[in-house]
Formats: C-alpha cells, structure tokens, sequence
C-alpha cells in the first residue's frame, strides 16, 4: 500500500476552505476589512494546497503503476470541483472587487470537499477501464467542471438575489449588506454565459470522445441526455434575458432551476441506468 | 406606403410568430422537460417488457407516443424542426438590423447616451484639459477600432467603439446549431449503426442492427485474426483489449490493423470500433451422463442446438444456448448452458449446466448427472461497426458554436466615452461606457479604463 500524501493534504485544504468560510461571514456581518483580507488570503492558500493535492496524486498514480490524470472518478472528480470553483471566486474577486463573493462563493468548495471525505465516496486511486483512457477524457471533465462551478457561483449570487427583500424598506440588519439588484443580476449573467461556454465544450469533447471510442457521437442515454437538458435550461435563460419582462428574480429562478439540473446531471443520473458510471 | 393590406396576413403572422424570441424559450424548454421522460423510462428496450411493467392500457398509451423511442418520435422531431425554422426566421429577421449596426452608414456618437449611462466613472486630475487629450487620444485611438474627438465648451470629449462584427457571433451560434441537426439528419437517412461478434479466427461481412432492423452487407470481410486480453494484476479489472482485424475482399487484403477501445479502424466511411468482448464455446462439445443408479459414465459428442440421444433411450438433450454469466438463485454462475430435456416419457423442460460445476446437476435428482466437460471456450471480440456521413458537418457545427459563443459572451460590441472637463481650476474626467442592452461585463470595462487613464496621467507628472 501506497502512504497518500495528496489525502493529507486534502484535508487540511478542506479545513482551509473552512477557515476561509467563516473568515469571510465575520467580515461581511461586521464589515470590516482586515477579516476580508484575510479571508481571501485563506481562500488563496487553499486553492494552491487543492493544486498541489491534485499534483501529488497524479503523480502517486504513476508511482502506483497506473498513471492516470485524476479526473476519473467521484472523488477526484469533487476535488478537481471544489477547486475550479475557489479560482473562480478568486478571479471575481481580482476582476470585479466584489466584497460580497466570498459569502457565497466561500463556502461551496469547503462543503464539497468535507462531501468527498465521508467514507462512502471511495478515495482510492483505482486504474482505468479501457474506454477511459483517453486523452478527451481529460478535456472532458475538466471543462465540464469548470462549466459547473461558474454555475455553481450563479446560482449562489441568485439565492442572494432571491433572499433579498424587494422592498427598501425592510432592508435591515444582514438582508442590507446585500448588493443592489443590478450587481447580482450583471454577475449570474457572466457566471452563466461562462458556464454556457464551458458547458458546451464539456459536451461537444464528450461528444467527440464517444464517437473515438464507441462508434457514436450521441446517444441519447441519460448522462447525456441530462447534461443536454442543463444545457437547454440555461440557453432559455440567455434567451429569457432578452424578453422584456424577463430579469431579475425570473432569471434567478431559472438559474436556480440550472443548478438543480447540473446536481442531477452530476448526481442524479448514477440513479439511472446508463453507460457513465461517474461524471 | 400600402404594405398594411399583406402585413397582417396570415402569411405575414406566421413569420412574425416564428421570430419571436419567446417561442424560442418555449421550444428550449419544452426539449429540456420532454427529453426527462427518455431517461426516465430505459428506451428500445424488448415491448414485452413494457407490456410486463406498465399494463396494457399505459403500455398502449405510450408505445402509440412512441415514448419507448421517444428521442426518433415524430413529436420530438417536430420540436426540433420548429426550433430549427424559428431559429432561421429570427435570423433573417434580424440580420438586417445588425447589418446597419455594423455597417452604418454615418457612424455618430452621441455624448447625451453616454451621460446616462450606468457604467460611469468619476476622477479628478492634476493636468489640463489639453495636456490630457494629448496623452489620452493617441492611446485610445490605438485601443479602439473607432476613435473620435470633439472639442467641447470647457474641455473634450473622445470617443472610442470596438467589436462591431462581434455581433455576428450570435449568427456563428445559431447556425452551428442548423449544421448540428442537418449533419445528424444526414447520418440517420445515410448512415447505419451496428454490431457484430467474431471469435477469433473467423470473419463475417454481416452487421446486425439494432431493433430488429435488416441486416447490412459489407462489401468486404471482417477477419479476427488475434484478439488480446489483459487485467490488472490487484482489481482484476480489463486493462486493455486488442483485436488484430483484416478486412478482405476477393481474397485481397485490404487493410490489416490493431483496434483498441479509443482507437477505431477506419476505412472508406466506415469504422470499426472495439466496444466489448466475451466468451463463446467451441462449436463441439463433449457430454456427460453419470447415471445416478449404477455411477456409470457415458459420454457423448454434441454441437448446439441438436439434439443428443441419452443413453439407454431415456430421451433426448439439446444444448441451445450459452451465457457467460447466468443468475442463478441469487448468485452469478459463469458459463452456463441453457438446456432443454426431452424425456422419452414425460413433459419436456429446461435445465441449465454450468460447465465450472460438474455436480451441479445432481440438485435435479433425475436418473442421470448430466455435465459439459472439456468445453473449449474461445474469446470474440465485440465490434461496434458504423457509417454516418454527416460526422463532419457535425463538428463543423460544435467548432462554429465553440467559436460563436467566446465571440458574444466575451468579445461583445461596446462604445466608451472619456469626457474632460476643466472645472473650477481642476479637470474632472469621466470614463462611461455603453453596450447591447442588458449586456453585463460593461462595469468592468469602465472600471479597468478609468484605472488605466488614471495610472497614464500619473506616470507621466
Ligand atoms: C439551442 C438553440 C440555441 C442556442 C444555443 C442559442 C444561443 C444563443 C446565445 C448564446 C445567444 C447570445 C445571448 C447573449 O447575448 O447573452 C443568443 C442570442 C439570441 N438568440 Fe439564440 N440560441 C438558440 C436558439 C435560438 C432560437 C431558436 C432563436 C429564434 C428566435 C434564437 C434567437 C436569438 C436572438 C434573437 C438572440 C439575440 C441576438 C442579439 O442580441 O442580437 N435563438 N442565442
């Protein structure tokens, strides 16, 4: 048996991304800046210790005999998740100075990463079937994760969206430091044209890889079908959004709708019968 | 004009319906919720079984929605070909508006757009009004493709527009999306889609289709010549399968090649694909009936599907099929045979024989032990053997769609507006910005530009 380094250093990252999370809740409730700071400093750290985890197994995998980039099952399929997801929110950060991301960006790569380590998700390096070794499986996965972690960040802004009063008024305490509607509304539009990019080389690599590998670049079974249908609901936001009447809580709505539908599509499907066993 | 009398005809309303964006949501969405039923309910599955799982009135229901090949049903066709010719009208429908957007005739810029902009940003600056538009112009002028001046009361106003043809990028998305579903077309009329098992050393030049459909001839055989196997050593699992194929026609070799999973064969349109592999027995096999009374043993000769005499005229067996794994009360037992038992007196019934368990039998308590010794089994290599001519308009669909969407998501059309202002012996400058309505990212163009102008006017003190 191997000694994994890279699983001593996915749970410190996963208490990393914890410290981050609650460094990121004191500043927002108490507006200061230094907690802030801080915060993302943490956040920085542990999206480099997330890397270097991801470095370390796929090198533990050559030592293993079986060297495989690590995106071929659950479980190193949620750290590659949570870390994609941690650069976004840096990257918003960077880009647009927005205090409020960290509130809800912060706290998903924590939560999927503390997911991974529950015993039930398998954390073996296990060698790969023939129809995963493949080149496009990389391209495959990586870009359909990074697809679902912008995403996954839309539908946090949108929750915000949703829980923000709309009356003026009633704005006290939390519900305040909320950022005003256009904001919200301006960043689940990038987080989703992102996604919709990213989605749809996620499918149309998918689409190639099946047509190397079994003779077909679609077949209708339930993997695809369900990354299909993500894929419709948000091309109907894109489309949504150019129909008057069609802003703001609609959008988050259907945005929310989207993320259920990426859960599904990660989760859901293992459910159905199919070909996919994992992505 | 009198164009009123045919623009309210019903011609006229047809078009209009079909170049309305909310139609195109509606036809998105009701894609997105009828394709759940496919994947909820296993499709082309046997219709027995349908018939077993859903009783005959919603059995009769659905197979006449063709919902257990809900994906080929002219209903689900019908939603793609009403997406596909909302999507053509409503490009035509626009595509002269965008024209004149991009190729306008007298390009103006209009300062009173810019002051109501949202996307604007406010600072003081050390310099003049005229030392700033000395250093501001020539830069902006090399950043945007459209670059104006206007001198104003008490300062200047520049101008700067980029990304016109950007607008076009929507048109590369939406015909990406007509070349995926003609290329798809394309592949079901011409193409065909089938499977064969060879054992190794044999060869066929007939595919079988799915769902019963008549079979195609190849114009050329499909020779195993080697087929390969091998596990990992820890989990057991299949590393690598490798079929050494030959195709051949009047004798001729045509092509001789190994294919692996990911590593198709390809040749002359049509591809040949390793999809799986499995165990048949050899065409001759050897019998046993151990006779229960006196532990006598007799062999005989047998090939499947005829039926052997046993001994002392009890009746006869027929070997008719093989399965290399059979669930068996429970568990899984490998290599079984599925028998059938005719006794000379007596109704006739099924057995199975699972060539790993000689006494299996014996649970049957009969007057014989029946077995299948020596059985030689034999690897086939499972071949996924297809054509479809629309494959590469397909990907020139999913490369126009991948290049049409980083155009309009992230190289969109936008117009900024820097305005100097000499104002109580200080110069306000204001960067706004303006782009296609509802276009989000304008924010943080205006941010990045009131940054850049601000850290150009202090390297240059
Ligand atoms: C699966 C099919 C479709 C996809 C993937 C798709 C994709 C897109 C995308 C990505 C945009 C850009 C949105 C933005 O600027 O944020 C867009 C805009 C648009 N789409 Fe579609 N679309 C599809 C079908 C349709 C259909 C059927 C129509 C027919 C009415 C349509 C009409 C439009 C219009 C009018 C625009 C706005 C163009 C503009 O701003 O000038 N789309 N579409």
């Amino acid at each position: 048996m191997i000694n994994m380094i890279s699983s001593e250093f996915f749970s410190i990252t996963t208490f990393i991304y914890g410290l981050a999370t609650v460094l990121y809740a004191v500043a927002w409730i108490f507006r200061k800046s230094l907690p802030h700071k801080l915060a993302v400093g943490t956040t920085a750290v542990a999206a480099a210790g997330n890397l270097a985890g991801i470095m370390l197994r796929w090198m533990e995998s050559y030592e293993m005999g079986i060297g495989h980039a690590p995106l071929s099952n659950l479980y190193e399929s949620l750290v590659f998740f949570a870390f994609t997801i941690a650069v976004i929110h840096l990257f918003i950060e960077y880009r647009h100075r927005h205090r409020f991301i960290g509130v809800v960006a912060g706290p998903i790569p924590f939560l999927i990463m503390a997911y991974a380590s529950l015993p039930k998700v398998d954390d073996a390096i296990k060698p790969l079937i023939p129809a995963l070794q493949s080149n496009w499986l990389i391209a495959h996965v990586m870009t359909c994760f990074i697809g679902y972690a912008a995403f996954a960040i839309a539908f946090g802004v949108s929750i915000l969206f949703l829980l923000k009063p709309t009356d003026k008024d009633a704005e006290t305490g939390i519900s305040s430091r909320i950022p005003d509607a256009d904001t919200l509304d301006d960043l689940t539009h990038q987080m989703v044209m992102f996604g919709f990019l990213f989605l749809s080389i996620g499918i149309i690599t998918g689409a190639v890889w099946a047509n190397q590998a079994w003779g077909r670049y679609w077949g209708w079974d339930p993997k695809e079908t369900w990354s299909l249908i993500t894929w419709l609901i948000y091309a109907s936001l894109l489309h949504a959004r150019l129909m008057r009447g069609w802003q703001g809580k609609k959008i988050a709505v259907l945005s929310c709708v989207g993320f259920c539908a990426v859960i599904f599509t990660y989760f859901g499907v293992n459910l159905l019968p199919g070909l996919h066993s994992y992505q | 004009m009198t164009k009123s009398s045919n623009s309210n005809g019903p011609a006229r309303q047809l078009w209009q319906f079909f170049a309305s964006v909310k139609l195109s949501v509606v036809i998105l969405l009701s894609l997105a919720v009828t394709s759940i039923i496919g994947t909820v309910i296993p499709q082309n599955e046997n219709l027995m079984l349908y018939q077993r799982k859903f009783g005959d009135v919603l059995f009769t229901l659905f197979n006449a929605l063709g919902i257990f090949d809900m994906y080929h049903s002219w209903w689900f066709r019908l939603l793609l070909f009403l997406l596909t010719v909302n999507i053509i009208v409503c490009s035509i429908n626009r595509l002269n508006a965008t024209w004149k957007v991009i190729f306008p005739k007298k390009p103006s810029f209009s300062a009173a757009r810019f002051r109501q902009s949202k996307y604007r940003k406010t600072w003081t600056a050390e310099q003049s009004p005229d030392q700033l538009k000395a250093l501001y112009a020539p830069w902006l002028a090399r950043q945007y493709a459209r670059f104006t001046e206007q001198s104003t009361e008490n300062g200047f106003l520049l101008f700067g527009e980029k990304g016109r043809w950007t607008r076009l990028g929507v048109y590369a998305v939406h015909a990406s999306i007509l070349f995926m579903v003609a290329g798809g077309l394309m592949g079901s009329i011409f193409g065909f889609d089938g499977y064969v098992n060879i054992p190794e050393g044999e060869s066929t030049d007939t595919v079988l289709l799915q769902n019963q459909k008549p079979e195609i001839q190849l114009d050329f055989k499909i020779v195993c010549k080697e087929f390969e196997l091998s596990f990992y050593e820890d989990s057991g699992m299949p590393k690598k399968y490798r079929s050494r194929l030959a195709l051949v026609k009047d004798g001729q070799t045509l092509v001789e090649q190994d294919i692996l999973v990911n590593a198709p064969l390809r040749y002359k349109g049509i591809n040949i694909f390793q999809s799986s592999y499995g165990k048949m027995p050899a065409t001759n096999l050897v019998v046993t009936f151990t006779e229960t009374a006196s532990g006598l043993i007799y062999e005989k000769k047998a090939v499947m599907g005829a039926p052997v005499e046993m001994p002392g005229n009890a009746g006869t067996l027929t070997v008719e099929d093989f399965r290399p794994n059979f669930p068996f009360r429970g568990i899984s037992l490998s290599n079984v045979f599925l028998c059938r038992l005719a006794p000379r007196d007596g109704e006739p019934g099924h057995i199975i024989i699972p060539a790993d368990f000689p006494r299996f039998d014996a649970m049957r308590q009969g007057d014989f032990v029946i077995s299948i010794a020596n059985a030689d089994f034999k690897y086939y290599t499972g071949l996924q053997v297809t054509r479809d001519p629309g494959v590469p308009i397909v990907y020139a669909g999913f490369i126009l769609m991948i290049i049409g969407c980083y155009i309009t998501f992230f190289m969109f059309h936008q117009k900024i507006c820097v305005e100097i202002i000499a104002e109580s012996g200080q110069t306000t400058v204001t960067a706004a910005g303006i782009s296609a309505k509802k276009r989000p990212g304008m924010n943080a163009v205006v941010r990045r530009l009131a940054a850049r102008l601000q850290k150009r006017a202090q390297h240059q003190q």
